[in-house]
């Protein structure tokens, strides 16, 4: 609770009390989350955590049974464009007959309103939001002949393109290449010198200290939330993790080297 | 060409085949979005859950006007999606069952009551019973104006929602986070759903109808990777399996529509599983022989240049068997070094040995570095 | 035997042929391939038609059992290519089948008994008129032929009982113990031809469905225990028969139809009032711990932030609402239950944990 009495401040995402529910078992209990402008932040948490599902109650996928989550000071329901989520790689259908543009213009969808069809602008932005991922080349590629880094890179250039100050990412890492990894690692970056917020689920301990800023560990409820130097220690890891101690301890141990 | 005169000139063929073109397009374009949703079952539910809707309409209005009965079978059949849903979604019953349940409890239902009007003193219940297996040849203008009017506005409001449809289609999560009533859209999607399959009940028949659903949006689905693309050829197909199914049960007697209709797409279907460009079966395994060909000739190819490269010149000669053992396809050699041959990239020095030609060695080398070039 | 008794009889011995392995179909989640057999094996009993030209002959059973096995392995085979998911090829399979079934039909044995109707919706009400007599025996030939496929079910779910089991629920441990699951299925599908070909002659394809698909659900909304969910799939494909045929009877309609129609009824009125799972059951208790877990999430609340700052802000009546997001009778409900139940107390507004009210709190915590 270091920071939840700052109310001047207008967090990034600011989520208080969040409750969440599946058929009366709790996956998420009282959780708090302030997250300023322009971090990066992991979540992290053993599986069955409810990570996604936090990410999916902050954009309201999920009913939550209480709290409230405001983005910038405003409730999500005011003004959707501010947050773009970018969802697991295995939620959808790549088999789906549409190519790597097509895709990556669905992102301007809601901007475009009822009706209206994608034009040359949009083409434009698509495309240039597909260089920042440097999938360039690909966009006339049919979605089912891209590997698992591809498909991932094609989802954050539709987040992209929406214009948004704050991403939503879950398991972006996941199982994805080397180069992919780099690629999302420098796209981080450069989100957070516009001044972007971008929240991650994270599976990779070992990485979270040289890629995020920020992490919070969550096992259903907040373990702790902070800067990362700060927050990601070995007792609290152990808090999040439980009984895996000889994991937690492998964990430190190579981050110490 | 008889047959294309008779299609002109008869009055009760060119009725007959319009309205088969027509069902067949709006099944077959709707029919598009539910295989890609997976409802590819979903048809077969409605169209059976649809005969109690037609029979109801008959008792209540006493009429057989063609709207009326397209009206009840639409909303029963909307209905019976409805509690589908609800089924999956509200209670431990899974979607496959749920399916099971509706289809066959209210096709009951509708056999009750259709045997019930069949046994009401003076009811004109003559006709209802061609519902079942479809009765191309009894279709009369103002059955093709119903199929007009209503396929029209599904084809319509399709077009309007398109980019939405698209949407909810692929990734209905981010379609809520981008603002849309992912909700609305789908019952939507399943109304006109809906009504493209009340309309061709009386044509194709309530047993066989979902096959008109899924049929032609399989076989387009093969031959395109493109929504729009696929969505208008499976109209194509629709159209074309419709009409080829009722003017030749309206040609022939003792065919029904239905099953005719179906066993035309179906050859469709076939066709394109088999033949489609890039995603057929045929082309594909011609792709993998082709692929595995070009495996075997590069390994040999290589072989050979790594043993010549341990001699002066590239071209020095070497024994089968040597390649036999060094190839990763061992035991395959002499059959890929004759391919070498007659693609002139190596030559027979005697019986038993083989040396690269200059070709041969120039794309050997353009392997390797292929192969390692990239890394180091 | 009056006819009325003989039609209740084979009614019954459908309703039980067709639950057993319904009971399968609907754990193993593939209910429309009830669907999909019933329909193509009418080739099969039409081609094993045309050889022997005797609707009577076991070969027909043989022909439709065939059928049904092709129909399986067809489905897999496109489902395999990758080029169509499972329910596409379903659903494309059995039209297909079907089709030339009917076209057979109506081409060629438009004359014999061999009608598209009856296929379709079958007719029990005739069939005692086709009589079996062996010795002093004489009874349907339908209750005969639907005995027989009874206790074949029996015998084979008997038999195969835990193979089944295991299949059904963990099929890569069966696979690992050397049962082969691709061969139990293909066995129970087969079954489930044999018993389609059986019925389909007596009540037609489509009530196939409904007495191998509702009863089963109904029964899986009573029962965990697979022995028992078979029993009582029994017992309500009873009911349903029975009923459906009674109903037939006051209203002079179709016997099959009517049977569907009252599985239907059967199933619905055990989705409501099923005591673990009913919707009326689950309805009350999902109040009731919501209850609760308002009251638990309360409880919780005021813990993480006892003796904090923001304690004063966060423990107020009013702020639940407006925090939590409750509306105010929800809210109201739960400080009323923690209240009389001395898990807290209230101070003007400010809420704070008895003794026990934090006892509850860190057991909620630790036990969720």
């Amino acid at each position: 609770m270091t920071s939840s009495d700052q109310n001047g401040q207008d967090w990034a995402v600011d989520v208080r009390d969040l409750t969440v529910a599946y058929r009366e078992k709790p996956v998420l209990w009282d959780v708090d989350l302030q997250v300023p402008d322009g971090v990066l932040m992991a979540i992290v948490g053993p599986n069955g955590a409810g990570k996604t599902t936090l990410i999916k109650a902050i954009l309201e996928l999920v009913p939550s049974a209480a709290g409230s989550v405001l983005i910038h000071g405003q409730t999500y329901q005011k003004d959707r464009s501010r947050i773009a989520y970018v969802p697991q790689r295995g939620s959808v259908d790549w088999d789906f007959p549409t190519n790597v543009l097509d895709v990556v213009t669905m992102g301007m969808y809601g901007s475009l309103g009822w009706f209206r069809r994608p034009g040359s602008k949009e083409r434009e932005r698509a495309l240039k939001a597909l260089a920042e991922v440097g999938m360039e080349s690909f966009a006339d590629r049919q979605i089912s002949q891209l590997s698992g880094g591809q498909q991932q890179r094609v989802f954050l250039a539709r987040a992209l393109v929406q214009d948004a100050d704050v991403f939503l990412m879950d398991e972006p890492f996941q199982g994805v290449d080397a180069t992919t990894e780099r690629a999302i690692v420098d796209l981080l970056r450069s989100l957070r010198k516009r001044g972007k917020t971008v929240i991650v689920v994270h599976h990779d301990l070992q990485t979270v200290p040289e890629y995020f800023d920020q992490v919070l560990l969550l096992n259903v409820r907040r373990i702790a939330a902070g800067p990362v130097e700060e927050v990601f220690t070995e007792d609290n890891l152990r808090a999040t993790y439980g009984g895996r101690v000889a994991f937690v301890s492998a964990v430190l141990a190579r981050r110490d080297d | 060409m008889d047959l294309l005169v008779d299609l002109f000139n008869d009055y009760t063929l060119r009725t007959v085949a319009l309205g088969a073109a027509l069902l067949g397009i709006s099944s077959g374009a709707l029919g598009g979005f539910a295989l890609l949703r997976r409802q590819s079952l979903l048809g077969d539910a409605i169209s059976h859950a649809a005969l109690p809707g037609i029979a109801l309409a008959f008792l209540l209005t006493g009429s057989k006007s063609p709207l009326v009965l397209v009206l009840g079978a639409g909303v029963v059949g909307w209905f019976g999606s409805v509690l589908i849903a609800a089924l999956t979604r509200r209670t431990p019953i899974t979607y496959d069952t749920s399916l099971g349940i509706l289809l066959s409890v209210f096709f009951g239902f509708g056999l009750v009551l259709l045997t019930f009007i069949q046994r009401m003193p003076n009811a004109n219940q003559a006709g209802l019973d061609s519902f079942l297996f479809g009765q191309a040849a009894a279709l009369m203008q103002r059955d093709i104006m119903v199929i007009v009017g209503i396929g029209s506005v599904v084809l319509l409001i399709t077009v309007l929602f398109w980019k939405e449809f698209k949407l909810i289609s692929f990734d209905p999560d981010v379609a809520q986070t981008l603002g849309f009533p992912v909700r609305a859209l789908e019952h939507l999607l399943t109304a006109l759903l809906v009504a493209a399959i009340v309309i061709g009940l009386q044509t194709v028949g309530v047993v066989l109808m979902s096959a008109m659903i899924i049929a032609p949006a399989a076989a387009a689905r093969q031959w395109t990777d493109r929504l729009g693309v696929m969505i208008v050829l499976a109209a194509i197909i629709g159209a074309v399996s419709g009409v080829g199914g009722a003017v030749s049960s309206s040609l022939v007697p003792n065919l029904p529509t239905g099953p005719i209709i179906v066993v035309v797409a179906s050859i469709i279907v076939l066709i394109s599983l088999l033949f489609a460009l890039r995603r057929g079966f045929v082309f594909r395994k011609v792709r993998e022989w082709k692929s595995g060909r070009a495996l075997r000739v590069d390994a040999v190819l290589v072989d050979l240049y790594t043993l010549a490269s341990q001699h002066e010149t590239a071209g020095y000669p070497h024994s089968e068997r040597v390649l036999n053992v060094m190839s990763t396809m061992s035991g395959t050699a002499r059959r890929t070094l004759k391919l070498l041959e007659t693609l002139e990239l190596a030559r027979p020095i005697d019986a038993e040995r083989w040396a690269l030609t200059s070709e041969g060695e120039e794309r050997a080398r353009r392997v390797i570095d292929r192969q390692f070039g990239g890394r180091s | 035997m009056s006819a009325s008794i003989e039609i209740q009889l084979i009614a019954v011995t459908v309703a039980v042929a067709c639950a057993l392995p319904g009971v399968y179909l609907v754990l193993r989640q593939l209910a429309m391939m009830s669907d999909a057999i019933s329909h193509a094996i009418l080739p099969g009993i039409v081609i094993a038609f045309f050889l022997t030209e005797d609707l009577g002959s076991p070969l027909l059973i043989v022909g439709a059992a065939l059928a049904g096995v092709l129909t399986v392995a067809l489905v897999e085979v496109l489902r395999k290519t990758g080029l169509l998911k499972e329910d596409a090829a379903i659903g494309i399979v059995f039209p297909a089948l079907f089709s030339v079934g009917v076209i057979l039909i109506a081409r060629y044995a438009g004359d014999v008994h061999l009608d598209v109707d009856a296929v379709l919706l079958g007719e029990l009400a005739f069939a005692p008129f086709d009589r079996l007599v062996v010795g002093i025996l004489d009874i349907p030939k339908s209750l005969a032929v639907m005995g027989v496929i009874l206790i074949l079910n029996v015998v084979f779910i008997t038999l195969f009982y835990k193979e089944l089991k295991l299949a059904t629920f963990d099929k890569a441990l069966a696979a690992s113990l050397g049962f082969a699951p691709a061969v139990i299925h293909y066995a129970l599908m087969g079954l489930v031809s044999v018993t389609a070909v059986g019925a389909f002659d007596a009540v037609g394809s489509i009530l196939v469905v409904a007495l191998m698909v509702a009863p089963p659900a109904a029964a899986y909304m009573l029962t965990d225990r697979l022995r028992t969910m078979l029993v009582l799939s029994a017992a309500l494909g009873i009911v349903s028969a029975l009923s459906g045929y009674w109903m037939a009877r006051m209203l002079d309609a179709s016997i099959a139809g009517s049977m569907a129609t009252m599985a239907g009824v059967v199933f619905g009125i055990v989705l409501a009032f099923a005591p673990d799972r009913g919707l009326v059951s689950m309805a009350r208790r999902q109040s009731r711990q919501r209850r609760a877990f308002a009251r638990d999430m309360l409880l919780i609340h005021l813990y993480h932030h006892e003796g904090l700052p923001e304690a004063r802000r966060e423990c107020r009546e009013g702020h639940l609402q407006e925090h939590l997001q409750w509306d105010p009778e929800f809210a109201s409900t739960a400080v009323k239950t923690a209240l009389k139940q001395d898990l807290m107390i209230s101070q003007e507004g400010f809420l704070s944990l008895t003794e026990s009210g934090r006892q509850h709190a860190q057991h909620a915590l630790v036990h969720i």
